[in-house]
C-alpha cells in the first residue's frame, strides 16, 4: 500500500510551489458535472484535463475546475475555457482524446479547436 | 448511467452542493449483493422536498437542487431487484443532527445489476473538484477493504492543497494498491 510517509515526502516538495501558484491562474477550464455530463462521459475528460494539463508543465497557469449543469444537456460533456480578455469557448460532445487535444493546441498553442465547439446554428 | 461509480459521482454531488461539511460513501458488498450508502451532514430536504425528489419530473425550479440523478439510481437498485430508500433531516428543523442518507441495495446476480466499474475515479474526481469538504470511503468486498478518509490526508498534507496533482495521484495509486492487495 501506499504509505503515509509518500504523502508526506509529495507535501515537503510541495509546500515552496504552493505559494507561487495561488492566483496566478490566467485559464478556467471548466467542466460540466451534473447528471447529464456525468451520464455522457464527462468524469473521464475530466480526468483528461487534469492530467495532460499538469503532464504538459502548465499548472501554474491553468485551473481545471467543475461545474453543475450548464444547461445545454443534449451536448454533454461540455468543457468551457475561460481566459481574461478573450470571449468564452465552448467545446461540446467532448473525449478524452480531444481534451488532450485541447490542452495542447489551444491551452498551449493558442488556437481554438472550432470543429469541437458549439455553433450558432445548434442552438 | 454505465456504470453504479457514475451515480455515486452523482449523488455525491448532491450532497455537496448541500454543504456538506462531511460525505460518507459506504459500500458493503458480498458475493451475491452490493449496499450502496451515502450519507452527508448537509442541509438536508424538508417533507415535502423529499416526498418529490424520486419522482423525475419534479422540480423545484426555483433552486434546482433536485433532478434526474436520484430517480436514475433508484431505477438501478429497483431493476436489479434491490431497494432504494432516502431520508433527509433539514437544517431549519434539526439544526445539530441534519442532513440527508441515501441507501440502495443490488441484487449482484441480476442480470440488470449495473456493475460498480471505477470507483477510484470516482473518488479522486470528487476530491479534485470539492478540496474543501470532507469524504470518508469504506468499501468492505469478499476477502478485503478499501478505505479513504480525506480528513487523515489534509491532517499529513498541512495545508497544501489536497486536489494539488501529485497528491490526487497518490490517493489513486493508494486505493488502486488497496484493491490489488486484496484481492
Amino acid at each position: 500500500m501506499k504509505s503515509l510517509a509518500e504523502l508526506q515526502a509529495i507535501k515537503d516538495k510541495m509546500k515552496d510551489k504552493v505559494v507561487l501558484r495561488e492566483g496566478s491562474s490566467d485559464i478556467r477550464v471548466v467542466v460540466g458535472m451534473a447528471t447529464c455530463g456525468i451520464a455522457a462521459g464527462a468524469r473521464p475528460v475530466l480526468n483528461a484535463l487534469v492530467e495532460e494539463v499538469n503532464a504538459q508543465g502548465i499548472s501554474d497557469k491553468v485551473t481545471v475546475s467543475q461545474t453543475g449543469c450548464i444547461g445545454i444537456c443534449q451536448f454533454e460533456p461540455v468543457v468551457e475555457v475561460f481566459e481574461a480578455g478573450k470571449d468564452k469557448v465552448t467545446y461540446v460532445k467532448m473525449t478524452a482524446e480531444k481534451a488532450k487535444e485541447v490542452v495542447t493546441k489551444h491551452l498551449i498553442g493558442g488556437s481554438v479547436l472550432t470543429d469541437y465547439t458549439l455553433k450558432d446554428e445548434n442552438l | 448511467m454505465k456504470e453504479l461509480s457514475l451515480n455515486i459521482l452523482d449523488i455525491t454531488e448532491n450532497s455537496v452542493k448541500a454543504e456538506a461539511t462531511l460525505t460518507e460513501i459506504i459500500i458493503d458488498e458480498t458475493s451475491g449483493s452490493l449496499t450502496l450508502t451515502i450519507r452527508d451532514d448537509g442541509f438536508g430536504m424538508n417533507k415535502e422536498t423529499l416526498a418529490g425528489v424520486t419522482d423525475p419530473f419534479y422540480t423545484s425550479r426555483k433552486t434546482r437542487n433536485v433532478g434526474m440523478g436520484i430517480p436514475l439510481l433508484k431505477l438501478a437498485a429497483e431493476q436489479a431487484g434491490g431497494e432504494f430508500t432516502i431520508e433527509s433531516r433539514s437544517k431549519d428543523e434539526y439544526p445539530d443532527s441534519h442532513g440527508t442518507s441515501v441507501k440502495a441495495s443490488f441484487d449482484k446476480t441480476n442480470i440488470d445489476f449495473t456493475p460498480l466499474g471505477d470507483i477510484v475515479s470516482t473518488m479522486t474526481t470528487l476530491i479534485q473538484g470539492h478540496p474543501d469538504t470532507d469524504f470518508r470511503f469504506i468499501h468492505t468486498f469478499p476477502g478485503g477493504t478499501a478505505e479513504l478518509d480525506t480528513r487523515e490526508i489534509k491532517a499529513v498534507l498541512e495545508g497544501v492543497p489536497i486536489n494539488t496533482f501529485e497528491v490526487i495521484r497518490w490517493i489513486e495509486d493508494n486505493l488502486k494498491s488497496q484493491y490489488s492487495e486484496n484481492s
